[in-house]
């Protein structure tokens, strides 16, 4: 499946798909669910097909820039921001260790 | 402990007002300063915020007690209550079925007598479908009317917090109370009148326009439809007009919902990493390798699901393909919703095409679950203001007729639904 292969359509993904965006997302799978999820993703990208054939639409979206003075006000402590950290030293969180 | 609950607590009012002696019940993705908030998910099985929401605040001030948080799908994520990982809830009102998601114990909870009034979220039907589903009343506000400020965010551009009640003034009062700018939330606005939404619960429909969007009747089931008739017949013997209108955007809404919620998911939940909050995991690896392992522990299923599924609809040459012409499919959506009410005055059709689902029934097939929300989620793609009200059971339970209106026009939706409950 690549980008542009919209003749044939999203039907087809397989496991090793799924294993390299469960990669990008961080998040492990098990065998089964890798196996589960290209199935049932083929299906909902394949429904999601029909997007393609959404005509133009002219329309400007009403943004408004909401500001406010920039000021100093109470936040959390430092007590109260690390409270549910499962691991934390010195008034630090404790993160993994990065490589 | 009854099974609308995951947490029972008692939140004392911090003031008096309209709510004096009211109890409500909120969704567990509504932050509660010092009562656990889990979103019904393993990930958030011990996280206790250090603050209230907005709408927990401005209810207590009003005089309100909060009694417990509410059972729900995982981050929202669901139309069964089913997806928890704290268990199901079943529906008080149709023994054996789900109560609809996500809040389905804030309807169940409303439904069974057990609270007064509860607090869900409707990111895309989760406040309106349970409401349905339990036989109460779900409103989901104009977007920007409530502030999410608390809210454990799954899709932002969608959501909104909505209150259920057993009848339509009742919800309308905690709108009240509910409504108006924080400056905690810089896209929330006042509301257009002074007037209170409560007091709108006339029931006046005399000279009423009601549309029926054939599109949103289509793929109903016939009980369904039979109630939903009988609901605009009594409209009508009470002077509402209706007629026929077409939105052939709607086609496309669910493939639109779908794609901008899970985009928006796949980055919201990249927070949950187990670093700040989270269950501690021992892992040998970098930090990767301890991302991947405490989202592989920390999430259900379904949300797995979605993350994956936004994070590929963004990944490098499918975002224009998905993402982009999902944009399109909203801003096409907006503007057939717009345009129908240069016509009507609200639209209305049955809030879910079928009635409860049996426990366990739809777990199986995701693809199947998100195509029973075809009737409420056109409503946060175009922003606007819904109300889902009883109208009558079948043999599988209660029947919703959902009432869409104007962008901040929930004062006529309020007026039409309280016709009815």
């Amino acid at each position: 499946m690549t980008a542009d292969d919209g003749d044939d359509g999203a039907a087809d993904v397989d496991d090793e798909e799924v294993r390299h965006v469960a990669s990008l997302a961080r998040v492990d799978l098990e065998e089964a669910e890798v196996e589960r999820f290209a199935a049932q993703f083929a299906d909902i990208l394949e429904y999601f097909e029909a997007l393609e054939e959404v005509p133009d639409v002219d329309a400007d979206a009403e943004l408004t820039n909401v500001m406010r003075p920039d000021e100093v006000r109470e936040g959390l402590t430092q007590e109260e921001a690390l409270r549910n950290a499962p691991e934390t030293e010195d008034g630090y969180f404790v993160g993994p260790r990065v490589s | 402990m009854s099974d609308v609950f995951i947490t029972e607590a008692e939140i004392e009012p911090t003031g008096s007002g309209p709510l004096d002696g009211v109890t409500v019940a909120v969704k567990d993705n509504i932050s509660t300063d010092g009562v656990r908030t889990t979103c019904g998910s393993a990930m958030l099985a011990d996280y206790v915020p250090p603050y209230d929401a907005t709408v927990v605040e401005r209810l207590t001030e009003a005089g309100a007690t909060v009694v417990g948080k509410t059972n729900m799908d995982e981050f929202g994520m669901g139309t069964t209550t089913e997806t928890s990982a704290f268990g199901p809830t079943e529906n008080p009102t149709a023994p054996g079925r789900v109560p609809g998601g996500s809040s389905g114990g804030s309807a169940a909870a409303v439904a069974a007598g057990e609270v007064d009034l509860a607090l869900g979220s409707d990111t895309g039907g989760s406040v309106r479908c349970p409401a349905a589903f339990c036989g109460v009343v779900g409103i989901k506000p104009t977007y920007g009317l409530v502030s999410r400020y608390g809210l454990v965010a799954y899709a932002n551009s969608l959501e909104q917090i909505g209150p259920l009640a057993p009848t339509v003034e009742a919800a309308a009062g905690a709108l009240d109370v509910m409504a108006g700018v924080d400056d905690r939330d810089a896209t929330t606005r006042e509301p257009p009148t002074e007037a209170s939404y409560a007091d709108a619960a006339d029931g006046d429909v005399e000279g009423l326009t009601v549309g029926v969007a054939t599109e949103l009747l289509e793929g109903a089931d016939e009980g369904v439809r039979e109630c939903f008739e009988d609901a605009l017949e009594e409209l009508r013997e009470q002077g509402a007009t209706t007629e026929t209108v077409s939105l052939p955007s709607v086609e496309t809404a669910v493939q639109a919902y779908y794609v901008i919620a899970m985009s928006e998911a796949s980055s919201n939940l990249a927070r949950f990493d187990g670093v700040r909050y989270g269950p501690a995991t021992e892992t040998d690896g970098d930090w990767n390798d301890a991302f991947a392992a405490v989202r592989e522990e920390g999430f259900g299923e379904e949300v797995k699901r979605r993350v994956l599924l936004g994070t590929y609809a963004l990944s490098a040459g499918y975002h224009d393909k998905y993402y982009e012409q999902a944009q399109d499919a909203r801003a096409w959506v907006k503007q057939d919703f717009d345009s129908a009410f240069e016509d009507v005055d609200v639209l209305a059709s049955p809030t879910m095409p079928v009635p409860p689902f049996e426990l366990g029934e739809s777990l199986d097939d995701p693809l199947q679950m998100y195509l029973a929300d075809a009737n409420t989620v056109p409503v946060n793609l175009a922003n606007l203001p819904a109300i889902s009200v009883p109208a009558g059971e079948t043999a599988e339970g209660p029947v919703g007729l959902q009432l869409v209106g104007p962008a901040f026009g929930e004062e006529t939706l309020v007026r039409a639904g309280s016709a009815l409950a």
